[in-house]
């Protein structure tokens, strides 16, 4: 069932960005989606974030794998190229064109089959080289597009529509990602805009590769009562224990903060992160401290989000290969051809 | 006395037969075990060979593994420049008692044969109709280098030693080469210098040298290099302007991943300085080893996708795994550079013998309708050219790009002509709009046709939001949207066919080689053609004329049809099982079948003379 059709003419004057841009310059096509889709909600959220972000649309690189979650970058900023790749692949695809133009902002879209099955040896290995891009998996803890099979998400115990449960055990992204050591790894909730977007903003802004693993459910497929990613099991199990609120670098602080347990991160752009700890003594930058917390939650049956764990200096794709600041697809032919007298003396070598 | 005592005083003094080949004319065949650094020993001779001015090949048998099996090292001299893989040898070096049987056996009548005397004549070594020149090599090696492991090694160069006094190498060339390779480890230098002179004094003092076997310097390699497949390759990417590379590590392609590395390293890195005082060297290019070829190949695509000229570097094995992807960027017109070093499969196969058994795998790879260009290096002079013609190709045509070379060309070193490029060569990026361009442009669709150019103009995200389109394997339209239409479909796969038509006419066109009144032609590809030249020659001193015709890109152009109608009918040789080469041939330019027959060898050595002579005589006397 295709979502309504958005109207064509705005009924008031839109508020615009930094760009001078409205809202409606970050959307995409419509979106083919079934009505209630938990990514239509992420899709939302990336369009307000790159909005209030004022990015450049042609600057935003958007791809992703195969699945309903992968069709979604069409559905969000028309004006940046995309690229709806093959199923699981779309890592390596990032990888490559990332290191061709660092100068983009990559945001990739994934779902957990995507991700965590099929492209689960990418998945990994991203995380591993510090990508510099935003990866969103929208989880819902089954196959969408191929009608409803379980994915490597689904919790044990969990049902499946026709009923059988679930009894392997699960992978979770976030530990998986801080096991391999990830420098940016949050989790959210499709239902939940206001905290999202500003986990969306602050992950561009991050320098290297930034998880967000956002609980989404699938209307159609697993949304049922004893499903574990329905939206009625996420609403009461879901404990937002780490608040956030994005920074711009120029921007005035739009949300009141608590004095009290506050943990302002700079991000790469100069823009601040500050986010209210709770429980007390909770450290984004303890890796092994986040992990721990969200081991034990999940054995509670607890889904803890937020922005889980953050290293604002560890070095990316880039600086790891020690990469030209220039992109390389802007290399002049003469910067990269030794020419004719260099191959006349590396013959030499062959005499 | 036993037999063998009995041979060993005999030999020691005169030859009692006479080699079958001569000066400048023959083979010899280097029994070693694998891990025992026999490579170096054989490559001083090869080189010393070439630097007389020589033409020469060393094909290295080598097994897959690491230390202890089997490996083989076979040299070929020969003044006409006929390197082939000779099958029968004029000279064995029995270094490994594993396959003394089959050695010795390989040995043609009155040919020589090597071995360390230290010990007693091993049985399995025994042959009547050759020479038998035992050189104590062990012993002679005891004294000076009393580690063992030295010593293992450095009965190598004794042997190599002995070996140059037998052959009359200019024994000044063979000892500045040991200088060269050692100028910075004068240990090593030394020690290398006094095994050479070991085995060299053994011989001359003990055989009369040198042997009717023998080189004499010709001076004909003054504007040739000795060089392998994988380093001309990797200049290719280099000089093509390649500036990602996504690769994993695989048997007979990795050197050219690595080689890329380190050229690059040498080519297109400069250092800045930065605040803090320290200098960091800054790198234009990328090299990812990826996780699998997968990867590798979604690396390129991805790369080339942002604007990149990128390329992967893989055997078999790895262009099966990445036959997903391939189609993708088929479908979604994307360029990509694969060069695939073939080995024998399937499967693991035999990872580190050769085989041409890619061809068809490569040309249709994917799911699917799809087809791609492919090139097919003969030699590593052609492995530089085709490497860089392949970027110009795959933007050109905004498809991907197989350059199928194999373990021969690309592990072995060849004597061939020096390499060179004209700096007045411009890159060929094919239909990319930029912002200019897009501004005088209603809007841009990606996939439409307006010129019947069959190649559509595409856009490098990161430009300019008027080019942005949405890149996708799924269904799409002329336009670029996203379509279950039958008509539209149909409409951009067809304009795809005819896209890869046109290819055939821009890739490197076939050698032809015809004699007046001949009506029977051979076709063949690749590192076949050394063997399949000397045949040739071969067969016409015994009065039979063949054509000659070595393909060197598909799809086909009309040339070969013309040369195929040309002859009453045509012998394929080709180093597979399934005559894949003849089948692309019925395939592409609908041959009837029966006018083209095969001669075919797969069992994983590179292709010898002798088996394409008798494979064609066996054709042609019926
Ligand atoms: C190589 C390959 N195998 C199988 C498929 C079929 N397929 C399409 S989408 C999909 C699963 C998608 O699940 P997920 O990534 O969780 O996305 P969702 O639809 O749930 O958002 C599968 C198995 C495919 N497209 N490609
Ligand atoms: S099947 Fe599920 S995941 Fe796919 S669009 Fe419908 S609700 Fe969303
Ligand atoms: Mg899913």
């Amino acid at each position: 069932m295709p979502s309504i059709r958005k109207p064509l003419i705005p009924l008031a004057p839109l508020p615009v960005n930094e760009l001078g841009l409205t809202l409606r310059d970050y959307e995409g096509g419509m979106s083919t989606l079934c009505a209630g889709c938990g990514h239509d909600s992420i899709t939302a959220a990336i369009t307000r974030a790159f909005f209030e972000l004022s990015l450049p649309p042609e600057k935003i690189a958007k791809l992703s794998g195969i699945g309903c979650s992968s069709k979604t970058p069409t559905y969000f900023v028309s004006g940046a190229h995309g690229f709806n790749s093959v199923h699981g692949r779309m890592p390596p695809i990032v990888t490559g064109a990332n290191a061709a133009n660092r100068s983009s902002i990559y945001i990739g879209i994934s779902g957990d089959g995507d991700s965590l099955s099929i492209g689960a040896g990418h998945f990994v290995h991203a995380v591993r080289r510090n990508v510099n891009m935003v990866y969103v998996i929208e989880n819902n803890g089954v196959y969408g597009l191929t009608k409803g099979q379980f994915s490597a998400t689904a919790d044990v115990g969990s049902s499946a529509k026709k009923g059988a449960a679930n009894e392997t055990p699960p992978i979770d992204p976030v530990i998986l990602a801080l096991s391999l050591g990830a420098t940016f790894v949050a989790r959210s909730f499709s239902g939940d805009k206001g905290q999202l977007i500003p986990i969306i903003k602050a992950a561009v802004e991050h320098k290297g590769f930034a998880l967000i693993d956002v609980i989404s459910p699938c209307i159609q497929f697993n949304n049922h009562e004893g499903s574990t990613k329905s939206y009625h099991y996420v609403r009461e199990h879901e404990i937002k224990e780490i608040d956030q609120v994005y920074i711009p670098p120029s921007g005035e602080i739009t949300a009141v903060l608590p004095e009290d347990g506050i943990v302002k991160v700079k991000m790469f752009d100069g823009s601040t992160l500050a986010f209210r700890t709770l429980p007390p003594h909770y450290d984004p930058r303890d890796r092994e401290g986040a992990m721990h917390y969200v081991n034990q939650a999940r054995l509670r049956r607890e889904i803890p989000t937020g922005l889980l764990f953050i290293d604002e200096d560890a070095p990316d794709v880039h600086e790891l290969n020690s990469t030209t600041d220039t992109p390389l697809v802007d290399l002049p032919y003469e910067s990269l051809c030794p020419g004719s007298g260099a191959l006349a003396r590396f013959m030499e070598g062959f005499k | 006395m036993t037999l063998s005592d009995n041979l060993e005083t005999e030999l020691n003094h005169t030859s009692r037969y006479v080699a079958t080949s001569g000066v400048n004319d023959f083979a010899i065949r280097f029994a070693n075990v694998n891990g025992t650094g026999s490579a170096s020993a054989n490559n001083l001779l090869l080189k010393s060979i070439f630097r007389m001015g020589i033409p020469v090949s060393g094909k290295n048998l080598f097994p897959s593994n690491i230390q202890g099996l089997p490996t083989w090292y076979e040299l070929r001299v020969n003044g006409k420049g006929h390197t082939a893989r000779a099958s029968e040898f004029d000279l064995v070096v029995a270094m490994n008692g594993q396959t003394y049987r089959e050695d010795v056996a390989s040995l043609k009548s009155g040919g020589y044969l090597l071995y360390d005397s230290s010990w007693p004549l091993p049985k399995e070594l025994m042959r009547e109709d050759v020479n038998i020149l035992g050189v104590p090599l062990s012993n002679l090696c005891t004294e000076p280098f009393p580690g063992s492991k030295e010593r293992v090694l450095l009965r190598n160069i004794a042997y190599a030693g002995a070996v140059s006094a037998l052959l009359d190498l200019d024994h000044s060339i063979v000892s500045e080469m040991l200088d060269e390779k050692y100028k910075k480890n004068e240990i090593l230098r030394s020690s290398n210098q006094i095994a050479l002179t070991i085995g060299y004094n053994y011989a001359k003092e003990n055989f009369e040298c040198p042997l009717p076997i023998r080189v004499a310097p010709l001076g004909v390699n003054a504007n040739k290099i000795l060089i392998d497949g994988n380093t001309t390759a990797a200049l290719g990417c280099v000089y093509a302007g390649a500036t990602v590379a996504g690769w994993y590590p695989i048997t007979p392609a990795t050197s050219i991943a690595e080689n890329f590395l380190k050229l690059c390293e040498r080519y297109r890195t400069f250092e800045v300085t930065r605040p803090d005082g320290t200098v960091e060297v800054k790198r234009n290019f990328a090299v990812l080893q990826a996780e699998d070829e997968i990867a590798a190949l979604g690396m390129v695509v991805g790369a080339a996708w942002a604007g990149a000229r990128s390329f992967t570097s893989t055997s078999g094995p790895g262009i099966s795994l990445m036959n997903e992807i391939i189609g993708l960027a088929y479908y979604t017109e994307i360029p990509a550079v694969i060069i695939n070093v073939q080995r024998t499969g399937p499967s693991t196969g035999m990872p580190t013998r050769v085989q041409q058994a890619d061809l068809m795998t490569c040309a249709y790879a994917s799911h699917g309708d799809t087809k791609h260009i492919l090139l097919f290096p003969a030699d590593p002079n052609e492995c530089f050219s085709f490497a860089a013609k392949a970027f110009d190709l795959a933007e050109h045509f905004q498809t991907p790009v197989m350059m199928l070379s194999d373990l021969d060309i690309g592990m072995n070193d060849w004597v061939v002509d020096k390499l060179e490029w004209d700096d007045n060569y411009v890159w060929d990026r094919g239909r990319v709009l930029n912002s200019e361009q897009l501004a005088e442009l209603p809007n841009f669709l990606r996939y439409s046709d307006p010129d019947d150019d069959y190649v559509t103009s595409r856009t490098l995200p990161g430009k300019d939001s008027k080019g942005a389109y949405f890149t996708r394997g799924s269904g799409h339209d002329r336009f670029g949207g996203y379509t279950e239409s039958p008509e539209a479909y149909q409409d951009v796969v067809d304009r795809l066919t005819k896209k890869l038509q046109r290819a055939a006419s821009y890739v490197p066109e076939p050698i032809i080689k015809s004699k007046p009144g001949s009506n029977l032609g051979v076709i063949t590809i690749g590192s076949c053609e050394a063997a399949v030249l000397e045949a040739l020659e071969i067969l016409d001193e015994g009065g039979v004329s063949l054509d000659y015709m070595r393909l060197r890109g598909f799809p086909f152009d009309q040339s070969v049809r013309k040369f195929i109608d040309d002859h009453e009918n045509c012998i394929v040789v080709e180093q597979n099982r399934d005559a894949q080469l003849r089948s692309l041939l019925i395939l592409d330019l609908g041959v009837d079948p029966n006018l083209l027959r095969s001669v075919l060898s797969y069992g994983g050595f590179p292709l010898s003379t002798k088996s394409v002579v008798e494979g064609i005589e066996d054709l042609i006397k019926d």
